[in-house]
């Protein structure tokens, strides 16, 4: 019973196994003596840990995701954050890794900016956000793009592969944002432009085997060449965040 | 003046008493939508799209406990003989409002305070049926968006002509005047534990002939599930297998 290879996919009230040995985990429940499917998707079953793994609809806020949003409001001690989610997220004054004079919110984040910011909690009340770590923080300049939030896992690649291959296509620094928003950032707008073509070709054509080959053909007929190690002094700081995300898929 | 044989004895295209109109179903087939599907028996077409769960405004409408679910029903002005004034009727509020219950007994919003989730059901297309049919695509297209369900929901309206109890009464059969009359059942099951989420009755019916209607409106819903879970496994969800 461990990982099968064939993706079972279930609907809603569908039995996924029977017996006690298994634990209902996210997207599913326990009925009597059966592990219930509660959400559409694809079912991952380790370690007795029965999941369903959402394949549409919109983004779920998870802990130690990295999102990318815009500011929404601000309150006495902090930011609200629209990212696209059934809630705003929150962005505490606390959490921001300088001194901000508590009645200048403004000065640092101003409605309508765009952050980088990562979900430490969503238990409590509402989703508390974090800018204290390397690669978080405000965004000034580049360009944000918007994708289905279930295609980034293919974007992203296996640990990162996939971001790999269009930053070093196309000297772009790529924040994948786990809710969907991509932000690409380079010193020419011509790059930028190359590298959010990539990304809607992969969107499009997200193929499950293969698709790294494909890509690389389609940045071939880009004009762009395949460097294999480009070491850049950015890329370790977009990764960093790209792998803590990836532990959490 | 007893009369013993039922005057409805013929269904249009050689149906039998107990079966369905033909079944279309398909989901996803509103790209910029959360979730989106498509059902149609015979004539009878309904599109649902699923928005959300999104925030709800106005505030003093939020839940800070659940998330809330909200159906809204309509006719097109095209989909029958006579134009239909769109907007909101009294008819279809009513729709909205079962509707919604019948699909709040299966969803879970507990995940979503302050929030609202939106289906909105449009019928381009009307020969009886609409709100099973209705019901049938807004189960799909929730699924589809990802909200958390309990269960599905199958819908199938029931009926009788005269003696003759049918299931997936259409236009004609809807309106057949002689004798007893007709009667219109809808009736919405849960796919798991086989609970009835909907169930409305107009016309006259015997207690028993009703049991024995809704038995075989069960057993058409088993038939409408299948139809669901093969539509919603077969969408292509953006992994193409080749």
């Amino acid at each position: 019973m461990e990982n099968s290879e064939e993706r079972q996919i279930v609907i809603p009230g569908e039995n996924i196994v029977s017996g006690d040995n298994f634990l209902p985990g996210e997207g599913a429940y326990r009925d009597g003596n059966d592990v219930v499917a509660k959400r559409y998707g694809i079912v991952n079953i380790s370690d007795n840990y029965v999941r369903v793994v959402p394949l549409s609809g919109v983004y779920f806020p998870r802990r130690n995701n990295v999102i990318i949003g815009t500011i929404s409001g601000i309150t006495m001690n902090g930011w609200l954050i629209d990212f696209g989610g059934s809630q705003n997220a929150f962005l505490s004054l606390n959490e921001v890794p300088r001194y901000i004079n508590k009645n200048e919110l403004k000065e640092f984040l101003d409605f309508g900016d765009s952050v980088i910011v990562k979900i430490w909690d969503t238990q409590s009340r509402g989703i508390d956000t974090s800018m204290k770590q390397r690669g978080l923080g405000k965004i000034e300049g580049g360009m944000l793009m918007n994708v289905n939030p279930n295609k980034v896992p293919r974007i992203i690649g296996k640990e990162g592969s996939m971001v790999k291959i269009i930053r070093n296509a196309t000297d772009c620094n790529l924040t994948v944002g786990q809710n969907g928003v991509i932000w690409i950032k380079s010193n020419k707008i011509e790059n930028e432009i190359l590298a959010k073509k990539i990304i809607d070709y992969i969107v499009e054509n997200s193929v499950l085997v293969g698709l790294t080959e494909k890509v690389e053909k389609y940045i071939k007929s880009l004009g762009l060449e395949i460097k294999e190690n480009n070491l850049n002094a950015n890329d370790d700081e977009v990764e960093i965040i790209e792998e803590e995300t990836d532990k959490e898929e | 003046m007893v009369q013993e044989k039922s005057l409805y004895t013929q269904r249009e295209g050689n149906r039998k008493f107990d079966e369905m109109r033909p079944i279309r179903a398909k989901v996803g087939i509103v790209p910029s939508s959360d979730g989106s599907a498509m059902f149609e028996t015979g004539k009878t077409r309904a599109i649902a799209v699923v928005r959300g769960p999104r925030t709800l405004h106005p505030q003093h409408m939020q839940n800070p406990q659940k998330g809330i679910l909200r159906v809204s029903y309509g006719l097109m002005p095209f989909s029958v003989w006579d134009r239909i004034r769109p907007g909101p009727s009294r008819r279809g509020d009513e729709i909205s409002k079962v509707s919604e219950w019948a699909l709040s007994s299966v969803v879970d919003l507990k995940a979503f305070p302050n929030s609202v989730v939106d289906v909105f059901i449009q019928i381009p297309q009307a020969d009886a049926g609409t709100r099973v049919a209705g019901l049938n695509a807004a189960s799909m297209a929730l699924a589809h968006a990802g909200i958390p369900m309990k269960e599905m929901i199958s819908a199938i309206a029931v009926g009788k002509c005269d003696k003759t109890i049918l299931v997936d009464v259409d236009y004609n059969e809807e309106h057949f005047e002689e004798g007893e009359g007709p009667t219109d059942i809808p009736l919405a099951v849960t796919s798991r534990k086989q609970n009835i989420a909907l169930l409305q009755l107009d016309g006259k019916i015997s207690p028993d002939e009703l049991k024995e209607a809704i038995k075989m409106g069960k057993e058409a819903c088993k038939q409408i599930l299948e139809i669901q879970k093969k539509a919603l496994k077969e969408i292509n969800t953006g992994d193409k297998d080749e």
